[in-house]
């Protein structure tokens, strides 16, 4: 049985993987209008297919953070003021992010577009980076003193090991993202986005492979949790290659729902491989903040598990029928609102 | 500068800064919903553009209030570690709440309602704007849950140096949440209604679109009036509470350095001295005080030098005065905007419903483009009422603000980035007003003028790609 802060760890692991397979595409056409819109409308098109859902998705991410801030607060104390420069960069791309959506098409003026465009482009490909970069290096392990503070050096946090895993979400997330905007578009802008996806398949494929390799020398996952996380490489080796079987057929609902379920194995297995540990020290195992001891008190997280698991049908249900409003495919003649 | 004032100076800015959007959010989405209801219920067009036009103002607002309110979450953690760690347990659960039950629900049925126009049956499509009226509701009330803890710690209990909740149903029917609540959401309502007005008035001297702003202005006027006779109202009760959970701050913003004779006079005005602790040049009203603090004309206030003597046997040594300029004049400050707001609610809402709105005056009407800001300072200055006039604690009585800063984040790092937030919000604000600005002159019927299909390739290119779009 579960204990509470098991059960709440488990949660948070729920959101981070709901936000990397629902964000993860909106980061990933936010990079595609860079690459196949070609003409003005076609980039509208290409923010119009993520209009009504980025604000939702994005609000995964935001419950994450309550949800760590509320269930682990040393392991929310710890991470955001450890990694206070990169979240600093995180929160200024969010911000532009978010406005540039809703301010581009205001105004039909050349550099107005082109600014917002840019801003679109640059913090949908600096996200998902900045957030590889991170994971890879609560399993890598940072300088956690035994007052469970993180003062990181710049190599803590930028290196090797933890660049590959910053590139291999940002193209992770950018097939992703070609495959939803293969789903709601027709046409030219269709075929462009399905040609791309299946360019990427094979660099894709590598750089995941290389940064399994190096998870495997460079962290203690593998050791801690072996057969699991071999089942997990195995499951996401998997889906990855009928992802590249669907792309070819040009059947591009199943081959999102592969790459969906590339990056939920992902991170899930960055969870597994984490656990009981939520952020490894590279000082010694003794300084790990771990699941119990960096969590909140019974009485907060009983309350808190009534409340979300009451909360949480509700939500899917909604956001799963806003999915199901929006199915339609975008054509020339539609009213585009972004 | 020291990390503990730049945190401060951060806090305040991006605070603040959000907090102008924020209620605007919550009184235009209330106008829309009412607008679109009587639009689903009279069957009227003019309705209808009515709630597209002032939902487009809205969605300008709403989309650099969600932004930056991301950074709030974010704040606590990376500025403010030590108090994440000591009220995590407490301060944490309303947060997650917050987003749970609030932001999921705006996020998604304000995407719906964006795009749903021809999706979705008129019933619906109104049932949306409602979910996001109740979704910025429900936002304000956790969030507010939240800062009452801070103003009026209850429910938990001190466990391995931190606080642990212990009565989650305490958490939110504290007394604090009660009285701040409903002062807050009226306040938000007022901002709403008087922006409306505002745009409506600038319009109607304009004779522009005269019956759709006349509609709105005599709409919005009555949300007007109501709130802000409601933000009176629910402002005194907290004026009352605060006597009795907060005495320190009631004692600085009103600037009474020694307890008051009895009945307790109310100073309007004086030149406030804190290294003496004496006031000069002092005007007052005679038992207004005793009125404001117990709704009768007796009773004395006590003052902060036998405050200061209390705290200092309760908490050890220390400075428990806050820095009582700032809060005196921001509490004056909120009561002037709030008096003037009312002045003008009522004559405006007499001349609506005399039918004499086009026949008034244009002073009044300039008076009321002028009201646009009132809200606006009104709620700033409650605000920095509320949190200056709380320190040196950031938990009263528990956490001094100077505790709960990150001891792993340097000065540098903080300066670098206040400039970085201050700049981005900064651009973010004159591109939100110019939008604004020009979705006004635009007007209710302004048509999209049809995009004309460029040929040009690549965004990157020689031309940027916009070689055939138009100015």
């Amino acid at each position: 049985m579960l204990s509470l802060s098991e059960l709440w760890f488990l949660l948070i692991a729920v959101l981070f993987v709901g936000f990397f397979f629902l964000e993860g595409f909106d980061f990933g056409v936010g990079m595609s209008t860079a690459m196949i819109g070609k003409t003005d409308r076609e980039r509208r098109t290409l923010i119009n297919s993520i209009g009504p859902f980025w604000d939702g998705n994005e609000v995964w991410l935001i419950t994450a953070g309550g949800a760590m801030f509320a269930a682990f607060p040393h392991w929310y104390a710890t991470l955001f003021s450890g990694f206070y420069l990169p979240l600093v960069v995180v929160l200024l791309a969010l911000i532009g992010r978010g406005v540039a959506f809703e301010f581009r098409s205001k105004m039909r003026h050349e550099r107005w577009r082109k600014t917002w465009d840019i801003i679109i482009i640059v913090s949908s490909a600096l996200l998902p980076f900045l957030f590889g970069v991170v994971f890879a290096t609560l399993m890598k392990g940072l300088p956690i003193d035994a007052q469970m503070q993180l003062r990181p050096g710049f190599l803590d946090i930028v290196n090797p090991y933890t660049v590959v895993g910053g590139l291999s979400v940002t193209l992770l997330c950018l097939v992703h993202g070609l495959l939803f905007a293969s789903l709601r578009t027709v046409g030219d802008l269709r075929e462009r986005a399905l040609n791309l996806a299946q360019k990427l398949m094979l660099p894709l494929a590598a750089i995941l492979a290389i940064y399994a390799v190096m998870t495997y020398f460079m962290t203690d996952v593998f050791a801690v949790r072996g057969w699991a996380l071999w089942i997990m490489v195995v499951l996401g080796a998997a889906s990855l290659g009928l992802a590249a079987y669907f792309v070819r057929q040009k059947r591009e609902a199943w081959a999102f729902g592969m790459t969906g379920a590339v990056i939920a194995i992902a991170f899930a297995s960055v969870f597994i491989g984490l656990f009981p540990r939520v952020m490894v020290s590279s000082m010694g195992s003794a300084f790990d903040l771990t699941v119990y001891n960096a969590s909140s008190g019974a009485y907060s997280l009983k309350v808190m598990t009534i409340v979300a698991c009451t909360l949480l049908p509700f939500v899917l249900g909604y956001q799963i029928w806003s999915y199901y409003i929006f199915r339609k495919r975008l054509n020339d003649h539609h009213h585009l609102e972004y | 500068m020291d990390p503990i004032m730049l945190s401060r100076i951060q806090y305040a800015l991006t605070t603040i800064f959000h907090f102008f959007f924020v209620p605007l959010s919550i009184g235009l989405v209330l106008l829309v919903a009412i607008m679109e209801t009587l639009y689903v219920v009279k069957g009227k067009e003019v309705y209808k553009t009515m709630a597209k036009f002032w939902g487009k103002l809205f969605l300008i607002n709403f989309a650099v209030g969600v932004v930056t309110g991301i950074l709030q979450e974010f704040q606590f953690g990376m500025n403010w570690s030590e108090y994440s760690r000591f009220v995590g347990d407490v301060f944490g659960a309303p947060l997650a709440v917050e987003a749970l039950l609030a932001f999921f629900m705006e996020s998604t049925f304000i995407g719906l309602w964006i795009f749903g126009w021809d999706r979705l049956s008129k019933k619906v499509h109104l049932a949306c704007i409602w979910l996001v009226f109740v979704g910025t509701f429900l936002s304000a009330l956790w969030i507010l849950a939240a800062n009452s803890f801070m103003q009026h710690p209850v429910g938990f209990e001190i466990n391995n140096g931190r606080a642990e909740m212990n009565d989650f149903f305490a958490l939110i029917t504290n007394g604090q949440l009660l009285v701040e609540f409903p002062h807050t959401i009226f306040g938000a309502l007022m901002t709403g209604a008087f922006v409306v007005t505002g745009i409506s008035a600038y319009k109607l001297m304009k004779k522009q679109d005269v019956e759709i702003f006349r509609k709105s202005f005599n709409i919005a006027i009555i949300i007007g009036l109501v709130s802000s006779l409601g933000v009176a109202f629910s402002g005194h009760f907290q004026a009352q509470y605060l006597v009795e959970t907060q005495p320190m701050k009631m004692a600085a913003s009103e600037g009474t350095w020694t307890t008051t004779e009895d009945p307790a006079p109310w100073t309007v005005v004086a030149f406030i001295d804190p290294n003496k602790q004496e006031n000069s040049r002092e005007i007052k009203i005679p038992g207004l005080l005793s009125y404001l603090s117990y709704s009768k004309f007796s009773g004395s206030v006590k003052g902060m030098k036998e405050l200061q003597a209390e705290y200092e046997q309760t908490y050890g040594p220390g400075d428990y005065i806050p820095p009582v300029r700032t809060t005196f004049w921001s509490f004056r400050i909120m009561i002037a905007a709030g008096g003037l707001m009312i002045l003008l609610a009522i004559y405006g809402t007499f001349l609506a419903m005399r039918r004499k709105l086009e026949g008034a005056g244009k002073w009044f009407m300039r008076l009321m483009v002028f009201a646009i800001s009132l809200p606006f300072i009104a709620n700033t200055s409650g605000w920095i009422m509320t949190e200056v006039g709380r320190q040196p604690w950031t938990v009263f009585g528990y956490m001094t603000t100077s505790a709960g800063v990150s001891p792993n984040v340097s000065a540098g790092q903080i300066l670098f980035s206040t400039i970085a937030f201050t700049a981005a919000y900064t651009v973010l604000g004159i591109v939100m007003v110019y939008l604004f600005v020009r979705e006004i002159k635009a007007g209710p019927y302004a048509v999209e003028k049809p995009e004309e299909h460029d040929e040009s390739a690549d965004p990157f290119g020689v031309d940027g790609g916009y070689s055939v779009v138009t100015k």
